[in-house]
């Protein structure tokens, strides 16, 4: 009843070639396939950002694109920004912050937050608070009330931005 | 922005050279979190594992005529497909009663529905498969014949006569129901210069935990043994509820909880589709994974707070409140959930309202009924922020008829601190709150007198801000008073094992669990502190039933409280045991020595003796050299209860302060404080995070979050899409302020703070709301959640 493709893939630098059903979503793809459990899956309908993760340098929601979509793509999970070290000053800015406690969003959180960073950089600037909470409103955090989150990110966006706080 | 600790560190007497107490210290595990290394149930795989998927009632209330599975079971991958009738040879059902909630009652419900479904949702067929999507792709190949019966979903009329009953067992569709008269009530309201009566909404809503109720379960034949993977609160009352309904002894269950995506209250009940998952491991030998995805997460945990209560007050000309009286009304689901039962939050808005004030005049009755929707239980702040926002919308009420400053009326009503232990007119008795100094801390925090003048400059020009305060008591620390009295196999002691390792580190193992709130650095904290080395040298293992003491996990704001107190006195056992140790190879007292920072030293001088690697050496691989009859104990367990008191109350305010749109009723937070008091603070950054969060998941309650049925009993908003939750643009920034009044049950002083947020939010934004609309003569806005199209109804402009 489902039809098979195969696909050819960077995911987090490591060339992949796999066999996967029309219908998998890109989430489940590196969760289940590839062992990457990092993305998580929160409503699989597009809404929580649990899911986030980068393809071809833009975020996607992991649950609304298809394995079979990312052939050729370069696909970043939170395993390799994680390696990669791009993501290491927010990361402990999270935790010292206490900016998650189950750590369910934190991967989306991490991913989300790491575009407006990108982006402010470019425009030379530093995001105010309420461009913070804007940003990351497509991420959905039980736990924490979002507050340690902007704090956080507002602290990196300053540091990298040179500017003190 | 403050990256470190935003409140200053508490000193206390608990303050040993290196003491970790009152320090905002990181939690030491989270960069397993931060890199995407955790491991959530949802993640676990094992060999030979199969999926479970649930077919699901469409219908609110149906008698199963048929089930025609046979071409899903010849479909692709699919292992068996289990009815509940098959499933009950394996599994016993149950009765969600407790013997202290006098005359609740229930019918048995059953891992699958058997014979007849009682809720949109109610799991009525297992097909389990290779893959999930297999097991789903089966689904669609099942075909059952339902004959509907009809749905009670009014819980206004579902004592009435005319309205059929859900268990005719049971004879009606009263679950409990209580009745309290304390006082002269009708005297106090006769003598009262105002009083105000008031009816009171609570929208059902639920958890919306990140991620999704999971479940493996493992049942090994050979070794006549299950081990379930499990995303719960609390793993031993878990095990035993494996180990009846399967009839096993507690031995072979074992239960491994890993990291929890957000637990709330949500996991720490018996879901039947769990119960079946793990039923169907031992049926089928091998072991199988359920996972809930968010359309069943909706119409399957718990819903909570779906109560509708005729409140009214009296109070004086000078402000005295003389009596409180409310009629609660709160429709459940067709069964009370198991083991911890759908009463105890109608039981908890009695206990609960009315509350902080010093008024000796309360009449309550509750009613707890039956309904063919999903099941109704426990969830954060079990009953509080109900009965808060029917207490405090009263007070301001009240305030309001009578002219009075709202934080004017509670400093006239509210406990003073000096007249403790006091016991409400309900009867909680409290050891020590301290209202009137978080009153006097947060009118200082937010400058009232500036933001009242504020507000009327504004009120001018046409914009309409509100101030609304909530004062609120809060349950924490439960003695065996919460559940171990009504029968239930819920412990409300913990204990602490802590050893020293070969290299001279420390290994704590902890009966209560880590959901996300820090439990674990709470631990690793209180045991650094008490028996002296740096955190880096704690390792924390939770959630494990072979692993850890027997414990009750994490609820009711107990760990930090009761396993935070556990881990202390094993820490400090173990550091008399290690002292003697070093007396016996130093040749010195124990007495005159100390370990501080990792280091045996000379409790005077403080002089360096011994390190513990070398301690723990001897001890361990040349215990020859040690005197004769000498034993080393490097290994101890404490375990520890509240005993002096049922329940370690907290308290605290919080206030709002907000803007009306009057045009499009939309509602704009613009801050947001809490003052609390939860004794001696572990951990400031903790406690806080733990009061915001609180805080937005009752903002969530107040303005946005309901689930929404229709009359047939179909949930009309099961997804995320539909059901709103708050996101990070629409929240404020909230500031905490604290007062300690350590609690002298236990050494550490320290009570619960996971609760107080969501306690007082709903309550206090619905006081803001109807303080920006008063000048407008606009209708008090008392049903929850306060959508605009409500808020332009109590205008008259729709
Ligand atoms: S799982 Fe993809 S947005 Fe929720
Ligand atoms: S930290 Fe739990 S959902 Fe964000």
């Amino acid at each position: 009843m489902s039809m098979d493709i195969d696909i050819t893939l960077t995911v987090n630098g490591e060339r992949v070639a796999e066999r996967v059903e029309a219908r998998k979503s890109l989430v489940d793809f590196v969760r289940d396939d590839l062992g990457l459990t990092g993305s998580h899956v929160g409503c699989e309908h597009g809404v929580c950002g649990a899911c986030t993760m980068r393809v071809d340098g833009v975020i996607v929601r992991g649950c609304l694109m298809l394995a079979a979509q990312c052939d050729g793509s370069h696909v970043e999970t939170i395993e390799g920004l994680s390696d990669s070290g791009e993501v290491a000053d927010l990361q402990a800015a999270f935790e010292q912050r206490n900016a998650l406690q189950c750590g369910y969003c934190t991967p989306g959180m991490l991913t989300a937050a790491q575009e407006l960073l990108d982006q402010a950089k470019a425009k030379q600037s530093v995001p105010s608070r309420d461009e913070i909470r804007e940003h990351i409103s497509g991420n959905y955090c039980r736990c924490t009330g979002y507050h340690a989150i902007v704090d956080a990110v507002e602290s990196v966006a300053k540091a990298r931005a040179g500017v003190k706080s | 922005m403050k990256i470190t600790a935003d409140s200053p560190p508490v000193l206390s007497v608990l303050d040993r050279p290196n003491s970790y107490i009152g320090r905002a210290v990181p939690r030491p595990n989270l960069q397993r979190l931060t890199q995407g290394r955790g491991q959530y149930i949802s993640d676990v795989t094992l060999p030979r594992m199969a999926h479970v998927a649930y077919l699901r009632s469409p219908h609110a209330h149906a008698r199963i005529v048929s089930i025609s599975a046979e071409a899903a079971k010849k479909a692709l991958g699919v292992v068996a497909v289990v009815t509940g009738a098959e499933l009950a040879k394996v599994m016993t059902p149950w009765v969600g009663v407790l013997t202290h909630l006098k005359g609740i009652k229930s019918a048995p419900q059953s891992p699958i529905a058997v014979e007849r479904a009682c809720w949109q949702g109610e799991a009525v067929c297992a097909v389990v498969a290779r893959t999930r999507a297999q097991a789903e792709d089966a689904c669609e190949l099942i075909d059952i014949a339902y004959e509907e019966l009809p749905a009670v979903t009014n819980p206004e009329t579902a004592l009435d006569a005319s309205t059929p009953v859900i268990h005719a067992s049971l004879g009606d569709n009263l679950c409990f129901e209580r009745k309290l008269d304390v006082g002269e009530v009708d005297k106090a309201f006769a003598g009262s210069h105002a009083v105000v009566e008031a009816t009171f909404v609570t929208g059902r809503h639920t958890g919306v935990c990140t991620e999704p109720r999971a479940v493996v379960a493992d049942w090994n034949e050979g070794e006549q043994r299950m081990t379930v993977y499990h995303a719960t609160q609390a793993p031993h009352m878990m095990q035993n509820l494996f180990a009846k309904h399967l009839d096993l002894s507690e031995s072979q269950v074992r239960v491994l909880t890993k990291d929890v995506g957000g637990s709330f209250g949500i996991k720490v009940h018996t879901y039947a589709d769990e119960m079946a998952t793990v039923a169907l491991s031992k049926l089928l030998k091998r072991p199988v994974k359920f996972v809930a995805d968010r359309i069943e997460s909706f119409v399957t945990d718990i819903h909570a707070r779906d109560h509708r209560i005729k409140g009214k007050i009296g109070v004086t000309k000078d402000g005295v409140i003389t009596a409180f009286e409310i009629d609660d009304l709160t429709g459940i689901g067709p069964y009370s959930v198991y083991p911890r039962t759908s009463g105890i939050e109608a039981n908890q808005v009695v206990n609960l309202t009315g509350g902080p004030y010093n008024c000796p005049n309360y009449r309550a009755q509750a009613r707890v009924v039956f309904q063919n929707k999903n099941v109704m239980c426990q969830y954060r702040a079990v009953g509080h922020p109900i009965a808060v926002a029917v207490t405090e919308g009263l007070v301001e009420l009240a305030a309001a008829k009578i002219g009075m400053d709202p934080l004017e009326i509670r400093r006239r009503n509210l406990f003073p601190d000096d007249g403790y232990p006091a016991q409400t007119a309900s009867g909680l008795k409290l050891e020590q709150l301290s209202h009137h100094e978080a009153l006097a801390h947060l009118d200082t925090m937010i400058n009232y007198a500036a933001l009242r003048a504020e507000q009327a400059a504004l009120r001018k020009k046409g914009i309409y801000r509100g101030i609304g305060f909530a004062s609120f008591i809060e349950v924490t620390n439960p003695s065996a008073a919460f559940y171990g009295v009504g029968g239930a196999k819920i412990t409300s002691q913990d204990g602490a094992t802590v050893k020293l390792d070969a290299q001279g580190a420390i290994t704590i193992h902890s009966g209560v669990t880590e959901q996300g709130q820090g439990a674990e650095a709470v631990l690793a904290q209180c045991v650094a502190s008490s028996f002296g080395v740096s955190m880096e040298r704690v390792r924390v293992v939770t959630g494990d039933t072979d692993n850890t003491p027997y414990g009750g996990g994490t609820w009711a704001s107990r760990a930090a409280g009761i396993g935070g107190e556990a881990a202390w006195q094993a820490g400090k056992a173990l550091r008399g045991n290690v002292l003697a140790v070093a007396g016996a190879m130093l040749q010195a007292k124990p007495e005159d020595l100390d370990i501080r920072n990792g280091i045996v030293v000379d409790k005077i001088t403080g002089a360096e003796r011994l390190g513990l690697d070398e301690l723990a050496r001897v001890a361990y691989f040349r215990p020859d050299t040690l005197p004769p009859g000498f034993q080393a104990e490097l290994m101890v367990t404490r375990h520890y209860v509240p005993r002096a008191w049922p329940f370690a109350f907290t308290n605290g305010i919080q206030a709002s302060y907000l803007e009306v749109d009057t045009d499009t009723g939309f509602v704009k937070l613009l801050r947001h404080w809490c003052v609390e008091d939860c004794g001696t603070i572990i951990n400031p950054q903790l406690v806080n995070e733990q009061i915001r969060g609180g805080v937005v998941q009752g903002i969530g309650a107040a303005l946005f979050e309901q689930c929404l049925y229709d009359e047939r009993g179909q949930m009309l908003n099961g997804n995320m899409a539909d059901y709103l939750v708050p996101m990070a643009v629409e929240m404020p920034d909230i500031d905490c302020g604290h007062v300690v009044s350590p609690t002298a049950d236990s050494e550490l002083g320290a009570k619960g703070a996971g609760e107080a947020g969501t306690a007082g939010a709903p309550a206090c934004i619905m006081n803001a709301i109807n303080d920006a609309l008063r000048p407008l003569g606009a209708q008090p806005l008392t049903d929850m959640p306060f959508t605009p199209g409500k808020i332009l109804q109590a205008l008259g402009k729709v």
